[in-house]
């Protein structure tokens, strides 16, 4: 018998990291050989494409207000923007005047943000919008305190596509559930009306609409009666957006339970009251997040009245710099611009719209 | 006694009859406004002058159509240039809706990479894409194609690809008999495949022995095809692009402008879709790719054979929805001057002055596309749906 020789285990090897940097870079970026493959593919295409439009965009980039160092620069031209954003942001609108619009905008995004908050949702919001709607329309439209009147064919740029999704929007809630309540209703008649109407609406592009409102409105009106091209792109772009409000609210008002509704009748309710108190509350707080999303898509369709030429953001900038030849050459700098605005808007509105989501579900999680 | 009926519990104040009412009502407010708002039209017609009626289809239309699949020209009639338009958006629309199907799930599935690169930059071209208004997408493309890029005179060349501010232009083959034969025998192998498809089935139900559904019909069209060409004395003539004076020759050509509609519509659709895609892809339960993961499927295999057959009927509802607001927003061309419908509609009107009759061809244009694709889409979703039993 041999004695045993004390030996030490072999000292195992230190754990692979899981967490961290290092160990997320080897999970989800060199995972296995084709992942590996795939990243270094990926990679060396974004190292061809990023590099030179980094130089593009900031490096080579012109920043000041010259069109000739900009003709000669490499990159682009940002001092395009310094120069024309005036007429970009505010379209036509006079230039001496142009703290009104700039006044009434903010109001207006101050609105728009102060009614995302929850500490807001209260009576008085309703009430606030009025006011701040003739706010934004005296302070724009002027003729009264002093203020010099400005017809609405001079509104333009921002403040104009913030005011037809924001009114629009507004003037669509109500249409829009009348609508999906009719939808949903016993009257045959009444049903089919509003079938009909959501169907075509929803057939059509809103461009034909739109040129309905421009050409074929003032067929339609009594004579001697003009319209305002302004209210009537609105009325086009209001009557478009209720039909598709009226497709989400309806999509809520189906997920209300059947019993609740029976429930109420046992109760004694009158159809308007079951509506009222007992299917609307619980319809409208599941479609928030959907009629968000029907405000995102307003707000980048409101840029198609720039067809009916009426200078909205887009409109606006096109119009700043076709009428320039030193700067026309610098338009796709205006767009990005531009791009960039609708973006912000859209991406913070689509967010908004995601964790609003969240607290909707809240109530149903437990 | 028993027998007598139910007394009527008729009275004024019934259910039944204030909804009589209510219609009624609803009725004749709705026929009121539509009469009152064409009697205004009629009125204001004719003060103004204004000739009615659709009779202009039939004159001559006076303007030219800059690109059209059918040869078009000035002395044509109103009723031609709203067919070769209608032909221009049913042409942009049917190919936009295949590229933006394949792209958007492409991008979707992506989502679900193990790769952290492909799904970060999924994630970015969606939210990128997604929150720019369309138009002036197709504003930025149209630009890139009219400004950015070189001259005719000096294009980009890619192989027998040029691009240039000319539009793209590339080989077309030269069409011959062997590509009439190569037609008629992708005609034959369709019946032929279809006839495998039903044995297949039939023997995989009978012995249990799996055949391809998808890569055996598709290599008998293609044998069929290739055959085709071949006894058609294998033709491969091309008729090449070729660099000309002032502007490139031959060759098959896209213009700047339905690129631009193309890539606008394509790209900003695609991305709508693939939230869609994504959303189907995760209400599939976790347990079915669990299973699949059991049964030693590939991650790949998975994706294919178990996951997007399931995810499809979720998909296919909203989808519907994308298709539909693709072929709408293609009438956006008019902003670039691409001759679709509404562009051509457009012209009549600034033309013609009559907006009644050409935004109602407009609107039964739309209408009725929108109403024939999404029957397709519903006929397929039928078909998808889960069989019950």
């Amino acid at each position: 018998m041999s004695a045993q020789v004390f030996q030490t285990i072999p000292p195992r090897p230190a754990p692979i990291k899981v967490e961290g940097l290092v160990a997320w870079i080897r999970a989800n970026l060199f995972g296995d050989l084709r992942t590996s493959l795939g990243t270094l593919a990926i990679g060396a295409v974004l190292l061809w494409i990023v590099p030179p439009l980094i130089q593009w965009l900031f490096i080579n980039a012109v920043w000041v207000k010259n069109y000739e160092t900009c003709h000669a620069a490499l990159g682009a031209c940002w001092g395009v923007i310094a120069e024309k954003y005036r007429i970009i942001i505010f379209g036509r609108y006079p230039f001496d005047e142009e703290l009104r619009p700039l006044i009434a905008t903010l109001l207006l995004m101050g609105l728009l943000v102060l009614s995302c908050m929850r500490l807001a949702w209260k009576p008085w919001l309703g009430a606030l919008w009025v006011v701040v709607f003739a706010i934004f329309f005296t302070l724009m439209r002027g003729g009264v305190f002093g203020l010099t009147y400005v017809e609405t064919s001079l509104w333009g740029g921002l403040p104009l596509t913030l005011l037809l999704a924001s009114l629009s929007m507004t003037m669509a809630f109500p249409i829009a559930l009348v609508i999906a309540l009719g939808r949903r209703s016993n009257l045959p008649a009444i049903r089919s009306l509003c079938t009909v109407y959501v169907e075509l609406i929803r057939g059509v592009p809103l461009i034909s609409v739109l040129f309905m409102a421009s050409f074929m409105f003032p067929l339609l009106m009594p004579q001697g009666f003009n319209i305002d091209v302004l209210i009537r792109v609105l009325a086009g772009i209001t009557l478009f957006a209720a039909a598709y409000m009226a497709e989400v609210i309806r999509g809520g008002l189906q997920a209300v339970p059947k019993g609740q509704i029976e429930a109420a009748a046992t109760l004694g309710l009158s159809y308007w009251q079951t509506q009222r108190k007992i299917v609307l509350p619980q319809a409208l707080a599941m479609v928030v997040p959907g009629i968000m999303n029907n405000f995102i898509s307003t707000f980048k369709d409101t840029s198609l009245v720039t067809i009916v030429s009426m200078y909205e953001l887009t409109g606006s900038m096109g119009m700043a710099l076709n009428s320039d030849a030193n700067w026309r050459p610098f338009k796709i700098e205006g767009y990005l611009f531009i791009a960039l605005i609708y973006f912000v808007f859209c991406f913070s509105m689509s967010r908004y719209s995601r964790w609003i989501e969240k607290q909707v579900n809240k109530s149903k999680q437990r | 006694m028993s027998n007598t009926p139910p007394k009527k519990n008729w009275s004024w104040r019934s259910q039944a009859f204030r909804g009589l009412v209510y219609q009624v009502l609803a009725v004749t407010l709705i026929v009121l406004c539509v009469g009152y708002l064409a009697h205004n039209t009629q009125t204001n017609m004719r003060e103004r002058g204004i000739q009615s009626g659709f009779d202009f289809l039939n004159s001559a239309a006076g303007f030219d159509i800059g690109e059209s699949l059918f040869a078009f020209d000035s002395g044509e009639n109103y009723w031609h240039a709203y067919l070769i338009g209608f032909t221009n958006t049913l042409r942009v629309a049917i190919t936009g809706l295949i590229l933006t199907t394949l792209l958007g799930t492409l991008i979707g599935v992506g989502r679900f990479s193990r790769n952290a690169l492909v799904r970060g930059l999924c994630v970015c071209y969606v939210e990128l894409f997604r929150n720019i208004p369309v138009l002036l997408q197709l504003l930025m493309w149209y630009l890139m194609f009219t400004e950015v890029l070189p001259d005719s005179a000096s294009p980009l060349v890619l192989g027998p690809f040029y691009l240039s501010k000319g539009g793209l232009n590339f080989p077309i083959p030269v069409w011959a008999t062997g590509q009439y034969f190569a037609a008629i025998g992708m005609g034959l192998a369709l019946v032929v495949a279809f006839v495998y498809r039903r044995w297949a089935i039939l023997s995989f139900e009978r012995t249990g022995v799996p055949r391809s559904l998808f890569w055996v019909p598709v290599a008998i069209i293609l044998g069929f095809g290739v055959l085709g060409w071949l006894i058609g004395g294998a033709p491969s003539e091309f008729n090449m692009p070729m660099q000309g004076e002032f502007a490139i020759e031959n060759g098959g050509a896209l213009t700047p402008e339905f690129l631009s509609v193309l890539l606008g519509l394509t790209i900003y659709t695609a991305s709508f879709v693939a939230e869609v895609v994504r959303g189907g892809i995760q209400s599939v339960a976790l347990g079915q790719t669990e299973a699949a993961a059991a049964l030693g499927l590939s991650r790949g295999q998975t994706m294919r054979l178990v996951t997007l057959p399931q995810a499809l009927r979720v998909i296919i509802p909203p989808v519907t929805n994308q298709y539909l607001n693709l072929t709408k927003n293609s009438s956006l061309a008019v902003a670039i001057g691409y001759p679709d419908v509404v562009s051509i509609a457009n012209t009549a009107i600034n033309q013609t002055g009559r907006a009644v009759e050409c935004i109602a061809i407009i609107m039964v244009v739309y209408l009725s596309t929108s109403l024939i694709t999404s029957g397709l889409m519903n006929w397929y979703n039928t078909r998808s749906a889960i069989k019950e039993r």
